[in-house]
């Protein structure tokens, strides 16, 4: 009972997160709502594991959380500086 | 209950989001609502119980793909050109017929799980029984892929590779381009 209504709250809250990235004007909104839809999915898969009693997927709950994380950082570092090639250190003006 | 309200639920996300993808004219929006897509895929195929695929449609979809899209898009402008409004009358007909076939075709389909599915009946069997002492691999999947399917993994690994060097050379191209410049001031 307990996870069931834990899934039906996450439902809920992966669809204001994609009603976000729907609607959402600015760019940081949308990648906002990216990152909050990977660790919905992420609780998705945890709580249904629990549900289903294969605790083994919590394994691959774990790994989404790794991607997540690393797919927003690539995200953000194209928008700050436009590309991929650049350490970080540079002028934004010198790259453009 | 709940696994039925899961399927609607993440169905309904998954058409609401595709629809999105085909109205939008912000590029940018439309990668990061890929990773959505592919996100809502990915927890489809964990409640489908199919981990491994979830796991690649993860990694790939929402992860190296977005980058890729990302990077392309660097390249490129983030707006799409606006397409003259013409009738999609005869795209919309084609796509409902086969649309209508494929329904039609899933009518002689047998149901999930079905343990007298053709797809089960065939060789399944053979490499559940005898997969451990012909290939010496305790998962049956990977046994499956990498010693009776070898030769159709090789061509698969072979295309990615192709694929790989093909999109390195677009979008690291640019790299060169920028050092070179650099190294002529």
């Amino acid at each position: 009972m307990m996870f069931t209504v834990a899934m039906l709250a996450i439902l809920i809250t992966m669809g204001l997160a994609l009603a976000r990235a729907l609607l959402g004007p600015t760019v940081y909104d949308r990648i906002a709502a990216v990152n909050m839809f990977g660790t919905k999915t992420v609780l998705l898969i945890a709580v249904f594991a629990f549900l289903s009693g294969r605790t083994d997927l919590l394994d691959i709950a774990i790994i989404y959380a790794l991607i997540n994380f690393i797919g927003v950082i690539a995200v953000l570092k194209l928008v700050e500086q436009g590309n991929f090639h650049t350490d970080g250190n540079n002028d934004k003006a010198d790259t453009k | 209950m709940i696994d039925t309200i899961l399927d609607v639920t993440l169905l309904a996300f998954i058409a609401v989001t595709a629809i999105a993808i085909l109205r939008l004219r912000n590029l940018f929006a439309i990668i990061m609502l890929f990773g959505i897509f592919s996100l809502l895929s990915a927890g489809l195929f964990v409640v489908l119980d199919a981990a491994d695929v979830a796991f690649t449609e993860a990694a790939v979809g929402a992860g190296i793909s977005t980058v890729l899209l990302l990077a392309t898009l660097a390249l490129t402008k983030e707006h799409e050109e606006k397409i003259p409004s013409h009738r999609p009358w005869l795209p919309l007909l084609v796509v409902l017929v086969t649309g209508a076939a494929l329904i039609y075709g899933t009518l002689d389909i047998a149901p999930f799980g079905s343990a007298s599915a053709p797809a089960q009946t065939h060789v399944a069997p053979l490499y559940l029984e005898q997969g451990m002492a012909q290939t010496g691999v305790p998962n049956v999947v990977t046994g499956v892929l990498a010693s009776y399917r070898g030769f159709d993994t090789l061509g698969e690994v072979t295309v990615i590779f192709t694929a790989g060097i093909a999109v390195l050379l677009l979008i690291g191209g640019r790299r060169r381009e920028n050092q070179t410049r650099k190294e002529k001031e």
